[in-house]
This record gives C-alpha cells, sequence and structure tokens, in this order.
C-alpha cells in the first residue's frame, strides 16, 4: 500500500474529530478542576496535560499527588494506565510502517484512544494519508489543553474543601468508562469483582497508594488471562 | 506561573513512561509478536485498573457512595453521555450528603 503524509489529511482528520470535543470537555475540566486542587498551579497543570497528553492517566495520577510528590506511584499510575496504548500503534502498522523521522515518533506523540479508534475506522475504509492520525491528534491536545486550563480556572474561582463531592467527579468518571468497557458478565464479571476485592483487601490491611490499585488490577487481569488461554487450551 | 522541581520532575517521569507505551510499544510489538498471555492480560488490565481505582472508595463510602455510583453507572449505561453520567454521580453525592447520609 502507498502512504502518504500530506496537509489535506491531516486536516480531515482535524475535521473528523470536531465531534469529539463535546464530550471530551467535561472530562478535561474536571482534570482541570482536580490539578488545582491538588495544588498544581496552572503551568505545572498545562505542562503534564501537554506533556503526557492521557486523560485517564493524570486524572489517576492526581489521586495520588502529594507535597512532596510521590514520584513512583504517580508514575506507575501513569504507565499502568497507559500500557493499553502499546498495542495502538501495532495495529497501525500499515501506516506507521511507512513513516520514518519526525512523522513517525512524532506522530506517536499525539496518540490517543479518539486517535486510534478514528485512524482504524479511516484506514479500514481504504484511507492511505498517515497524517489523518496527526491531525487528530494534535487536535484533541489543543482541545486538551483548553478545557483542563478552563476547569484549572473555574477551580481557582471556587476553592473547596477536602471531602466535598465535586471530588466524586474523579471516581464518576473512572466508573462511566467501565460502563463502555464492560464485554459482558461471562468475560468480565469475574476478574472485576476479583480486582475490586482484592484492591479492597490492600487498601483494608493498611498498604500506601497505589499497591491496592497494582495489586488488585493485576491480579483481575492475570486471573482472566490465565482463565481465558485454560478456555482456548481445552476447546481445541 | 510557579513550577516546583519535584512536580516537574514527576510530570517528565509521566511523560516519559506515557511516551514509552505510544511508541515503544509499536517499536517493540512490531518486531516481537507478545506472547498470548500478554496479549490477553493486556486486554484485561483497563477495566481492572478502573474497578481497582473505584472499588476500595467506593465499598467504605457508605450509603452514599453506593447511590452516587449506582446513578452514575445507570446513567452512562442508558446515555452514553459522559457528562451527563458525572453530574448524575456528583449530584446524587450531593444531595445524600446534604440529607444527612
Amino acid at each position: 500500500m502507498q502512504v502518504l503524509f500530506t496537509r489535506d489529511g491531516a486536516l480531515r482528520g482535524m475535521r473528523a474529530a470536531r465531534p469529539l470535543v463535546l464530550g471530551m470537555m467535561p472530562f478535561g475540566l474536571i482534570t482541570g478542576v482536580i490539578a488545582g486542587q491538588h495544588g498544581l498551579s496552572l503551568a505545572e497543570t498545562l505542562l503534564m496535560s501537554g506533556l503526557v497528553f492521557a486523560g485517564s492517566a493524570q486524572l489517576l495520577a492526581l489521586e495520588f499527588w502529594a507535597d512532596p510528590v510521590p514520584f513512583t506511584a504517580v508514575v506507575l499510575a501513569a504507565f499502568v494506565v497507559n500500557l493499553r496504548m502499546a498495542p495502538m500503534g501495532p495495529a497501525l502498522a500499515p501506516w506507521l510502517d511507512r513513516l520514518h523521522g519526525w512523522r513517525l515518533w512524532g506522530t506517536l506523540t499525539t496518540l490517543v484512544d479518539h486517535s486510534f479508534a478514528l485512524s482504524v475506522a479511516e484506514m479500514r475504509a481504504g484511507g492511505r494519508d498517515a497524517a489523518f492520525l496527526l491531525g487528530v491528534g494534535v487536535f484533541l491536545w489543543a482541545v486538551w489543553l483548553v478545557t483542563v486550563a478552563m476547569g484549572h480556572g473555574f477551580g481557582d474561582v471556587v476553592r473547596l474543601p477536602p471531602g466535598h463531592p465535586l471530588f466524586f467527579a474523579a471516581t464518576a468518571a473512572f466508573l462511566a468508562m467501565l460502563v463502555s468497557l464492560w464485554r459482558g458478565a461471562a468475560r468480565d464479571l469475574l476478574p472485576w469483582a476479583l480486582a475490586g476485592g482484592v484492591a479492597l483487601a490492600v487498601h483494608v490491611l493498611g498498604l500506601p497508594a497505589p499497591m491496592p490499585l497494582l495489586i488488585g488490577a493485576f491480579a483481575g487481569a492475570t486471573f482472566g488471562a490465565l482463565r481465558d488461554g485454560r478456555q482456548n487450551g481445552s476447546s481445541r | 506561573m510557579e513550577m516546583r522541581a519535584d512536580v516537574v520532575i514527576a510530570i517528565l517521569g509521566m511523560a516519559a513512561v506515557t511516551y514509552l507505551c505510544r511508541a515503544g510499544g509499536y517499536a517493540i510489538l512490531r518486531a516481537i509478536r507478545p506472547p498470548p498471555f500478554l496479549e490477553r492480560l493486556l486486554h484485561y488490565l483497563p477495566g481492572c485498573i478502573f474497578v481497582a481505582y473505584a472499588a476500595p472508595g467506593l465499598a467504605l463510602g457508605g450509603p452514599a457512595a453506593w447511590a452516587a455510583g449506582a446513578a452514575c453507572i445507570a446513567v452512562q449505561a442508558k446515555t452514553r453521555n459522559f457528562a451527563a453520567s458525572t453530574v448524575a454521580g456528583v449530584g446524587v453525592l450531593w444531595l445524600m450528603r446534604l440529607a444527612g447520609a
């Protein structure tokens, strides 16, 4: 397949991403508010949002934020949440394999769930312009910075006491994502129940963050992977 | 425009591991096919992470948190609207707290 990388393709990606703005806004606003509440300045918040550019990872890392910053906890949180992006590049190989230098490694900087999903659809529809992926990513990156800055500004105006119901927005965001991730009880019920149960147990035992999250998540995911492997093996 | 050293270092660390996932995933997984077990683990990980994050706070949060969580999940399942479900969760928690729960 001949792969292009044109300005036109990037512009088409930006246009394709426009309908996503409304859905992204609340997420950016929440992230901005919560970053402010954890004491991050606007400059620090924008630095994080610009360089990390991954909403769920930022939100989760912020849950562990303290002064001084627990480096290992927040970096581990970002790494574990973003591991899901590792298989995205290989899935886009028909495009990425033909790119070199900044076009390849720069485009990968902007890779997020939405740009991946739109680009896979574009690729399957016969699209050959890899700049589409970059266009979606850059557009969403700009929207992300603007909405996070707005959220931070809002949080500056309204100082919230710890434990305020608005902080539940982070948990609500993750619960909403779980609804989209749910693939049916047969697949997800037991791994998720195990993940939640183990996390709760580790938390009650008094292990510090992010140990409950890590141990719970890997317990559930390992169980699911082992179970599916056994089922595949026995059906052969 | 305050920038503290420990904050900037943590952000750079987060950015580095995130780029490792984005670009390293492509560089490594294109060269070697991951073992099937690892592939399956990666499929389960996102859901399990968010469950493991939310579970302790929800379980220990009492009836107000349970009602708020249920409202958020119900609205998201019904509308698939992220803003609506977040507002529903926060709103129910707020009302329950005002009601003294």
